[in-house]
């Protein structure tokens, strides 16, 4: 009698498991609540709803659930946070995770519990450089490509001396410096530089001697809520009206949404990502609308979507979640493809190759729309923009 | 702070009837809350619950600042954080092993609360606090400058190591077990500090500062023990957080950690023995579960702030004494 039991639990085993589906949980980590809400928010949970809708998991045998929590740009709690769901919660992936101290210690925490982590809305590139991981991936953007893109672009295009806003803290130093020489070596001079106390409200010294120097183009090497000040003060001085280019190193589309075309009528910035493309950018973004109070989708959340889809990918083709590096590698493996990236691919260090895209923002005469808001300058594909492999000091890259 | 007198009638009028029957009821609540800890890994999420006994003992060294020294430190949070970036940046970069970065990050909390301390002490009430709040901007923004700091992105990737070069602590139940012991010597250096002599002179300076200077006692330095105790036990736990999350980073200089412990304080009770404890238990876990269901968790924990300011001023602990007519 148990014999049999045990013989027909023995020959059902196989029959069942083929027919489960492999579970998928996945967790999107990012600030809910504050500075970076819009950046990537709560919008960041419904793209992951898209992409999973998208790639139909039922039908491929994956069983995905997706949780989310707040972190508050807070490390400590970003990484309990992320402890908590590896270790007791099942999660398999984290996914955006925006501030890069908060990233970098889910990246750290990641490998060591031997999960996957993709991130989209945090920008470092030590992400991809020495802290670079088995087991992570970095979606969207990263400050490299930002300067590179912005100070390339722009000086071929006859933006050829600069003048530096820059934030005084380790983050704003090192864009001022990595632009600084992306611009020296396409042949552009860099004319001088004033450094602002972070965080700051009052730019317009800054903003005067920027106007003082001549320069063709005033960079503003800032972030967050300086970036939005010295944008709105930049209109109330006129710069860009008065044939200065004004450059964002690092702003998005939310920004700019919430500041208006009015007020950030010129400013020129980079991105990966704009709704607006082409067919697959728009059909893509007028859903997401429909699902999120008719707010179009930023390029953080675009690179959920678009991380999730290529993440089901890695695990439709592996049959589990559960090896963490294993689903990483096999994301290298596979080229990327999906509708609001084009095609692409993931190095071994982590980094995934895009198109950048130069915007400039449309003046209120051109923008139709609240968030009809950049035309093009210019497209550089993903090799250029990002940092070349060799550069990063990944350990990864070495072997 | 009108409110804060009443309840220092309350509590003093409780800690001068302190008696043998107290301290029994102190040591049996020491025993369940040992008890607690013991078990509650097994219950909670392990790295939970070692978050919160760091919160609760920067929070009982900011109560005896603030409860027992009556000094409303604004700047607590450089102390925290100094510590915690100086253990990280020990165990990570010179390799030391947990215990000496531990004591190296509670060396320099204690060194700067000396410096600190002696500048501070110099003024009273709201002065006193503004000095504290400018001094540790000063240290954020040493922290955000410095290159050892990391800058945003903080010290990253600190390894647990072993203790005392033996034991292996990088799993999470052997780390707690590690952090509990530090809490509670923490928790019981404070309790001695509390009853001792040195303790019933800082209550009376509280009290009456002019009386106690016109009874002998150099109250300056009172002031400036108490405040470099309070630096250092704070500069304790931020050395064992450091450890637990295994980052430091400038969350943890910032002036709103300074007012976090403020908040955490006056929630569980200030001038008690165990308000801190309660405190940080609540605010923690606040945080931590608000933050999955994706409620503003700033804007819960103000609303529990006004609620607790307004119902029960003394805090969860001093209206549970009041309740029963104990000193707890």
């Amino acid at each position: 009698m148990f014999r049999q039991v045990w013989l027909a639990a023995v020959l059902t085993a196989p029959v069942t498991m083929a027919l489960a589906q492999t579970p998928v949980k996945i967790g999107i980590l990012n600030d809910r609540t504050g500075v970076y809400a819009d950046f990537s928010g709560p919008g960041a949970v419904v793209a992951a709803h898209l992409a999973v809708e998208d790639f139909k998991a039922l039908d491929k045998g994956l069983d995905v659930t997706i949780v989310f929590a707040d972190h508050q740009n807070k490390p400590d709690v970003g990484a309990a946070i992320a402890r908590q769901w590896y270790d007791s919660d099942g999660v398999d992936a984290i996914f955006d995770v925006p501030t890069s101290s908060v990233a970098l210690a889910v990246s750290q925490i990641t490998r060591d519990k031997n999960k996957a982590f993709v991130v989209s809305g945090a920008g470092t590139a030590e992400l991809t450089g020495k802290q670079c991981s088995p087991n992570t991936v970095h979606w969207t953007y990263d400050t490299y490509a930002l300067a590179n893109v912005t100070g390339g672009a722009l000086v071929k295009q006859g933006g050829d001396s600069w003048f530096f806003i820059t934030a005084d803290y380790a983050f704003g130093q090192a864009l001022e410096r990595d632009t600084s020489a992306v611009v020296v070596r396409n042949g552009g001079k860099v004319l001088g530089s004033v450094k602002t106390p972070f965080p700051n409200s009052d730019f317009s010294s800054a903003l005067l001697q920027a106007q003082g120097s001549g320069a063709k183009v005033v960079g503003l090497a800032n972030a967050g809520g300086d970036t939005v000040n010295s944008i709105k003060q930049a209109g109330e001085f006129g710069i860009t009206e008065s044939g200065q280019k004004l450059a964002a190193l690092l702003a998005d589309l939310a920004t700019i949404h919430t500041l208006t075309a009015k007020v950030a009528q010129g400013l020129v910035l980079t991105e990966p990502f704009y709704w607006d493309q082409n067919d697959g950018t728009r059909a893509f973004s007028k859903r997401f609308s429909a699902a999120f109070d008719g707010k179009k989708p930023t390029s953080p959340q675009a690179g959920v979507y678009a991380g999730v889809l290529h993440y089901l990918k890695a695990v439709a083709a592996l049959k589990s979640a559960k090896d963490g590096a294993a689903v990483v590698a096999k994301m290298k493996d596979i080229p990327t493809d999906d509708p609001l990236f084009g095609k692409g691919s993931i190095r071994v260090d982590g980094r995934t190759l895009h198109n950048m895209y130069l915007f400039e923002v449309k003046k209120p005469g051109e923008s139709t729309d609240p968030w009809d808001l950049y035309k093009t300058l210019a497209t550089v594909p993903g090799a250029e923009a990002f940092r070349p492999l060799s550069e990063g000091g990944c350990p990864l890259a070495a072997k | 702070m009108s409110g804060a007198s009443t309840t220092d009638a309350v509590t003093d009028a409780a800690l001068a009837r302190e008696t043998k029957s107290d301290r029994t009821l102190h040591a049996l609540i020491f025993v369940g809350l040992a008890m607690a800890v013991a078990i509650a890994p097994f219950l909670l999420y392990p790295v939970l619950v070692m978050k919160i006994l760091c919160f609760a003992l920067f929070a009982l060294a900011f109560n005896l600042l603030l409860g027992y020294g009556g000094l409303l430190s604004f700047g607590h949070a450089a102390f925290f954080g100094m510590a915690g970036y100086v253990c990280a940046y020990a165990a990570k970069v010179w390799g030391l092993t947990p215990e000496l970065a531990i004591l190296c990050g509670t060396a320099v909390s204690a060194l700067l609360g000396f410096v600190l301390g002696s500048l501070a002490i110099r003024r009273q009430g709201i002065y006193f606090a503004m000095i504290t709040l400018a001094l540790a901007q000063m240290i954020y923004f040493i922290s955000l400058q410095a290159k050892f700091t990391g800058g945003e992105d903080g010290i990253q990737g600190v390894p647990r190591g072993k203790l005392f070069g033996l034991l292996d602590i990088s799993s999470d139940l052997a780390l707690y077990a590690v952090t509990a012991v530090i809490f509670f010597a923490g928790f019981l250096a404070i309790y001695r500090i509390i009853h001792s002599p040195f303790g019933q002179v800082l209550r009376a300076i509280r009290d009456n500062e002019p009386r106690m200077i016109s009874l002998g006692y150099r109250v300056g330095r009172y002031k400036l023990i108490v405040f470099v105790l309070s630096a250092t036990i704070a500069g304790l736990a931020g050395s064992t957080k450091a450890l637990v999350f295994q980052l430091a980073s400038l969350t943890d200089v910032h002036w709103a950690m300074s007012g976090e412990v403020v908040l955490v304080t006056l929630v569980g009770g200030m001038g008690t023995v165990f308000g801190p404890v309660a405190g940080a238990a609540v605010i923690v876990a606040m945080e931590t579960y608000l933050a999955q269901f994706g409620a503003s968790v700033m804007i819960m924990q103000g609303s529990v702030f006004v609620v607790c300011v307004m119902l029960f001023r003394e805090g969860i602990v001093g209206r549970l004494a009041r309740l029963f007519r104990v000193s707890l």
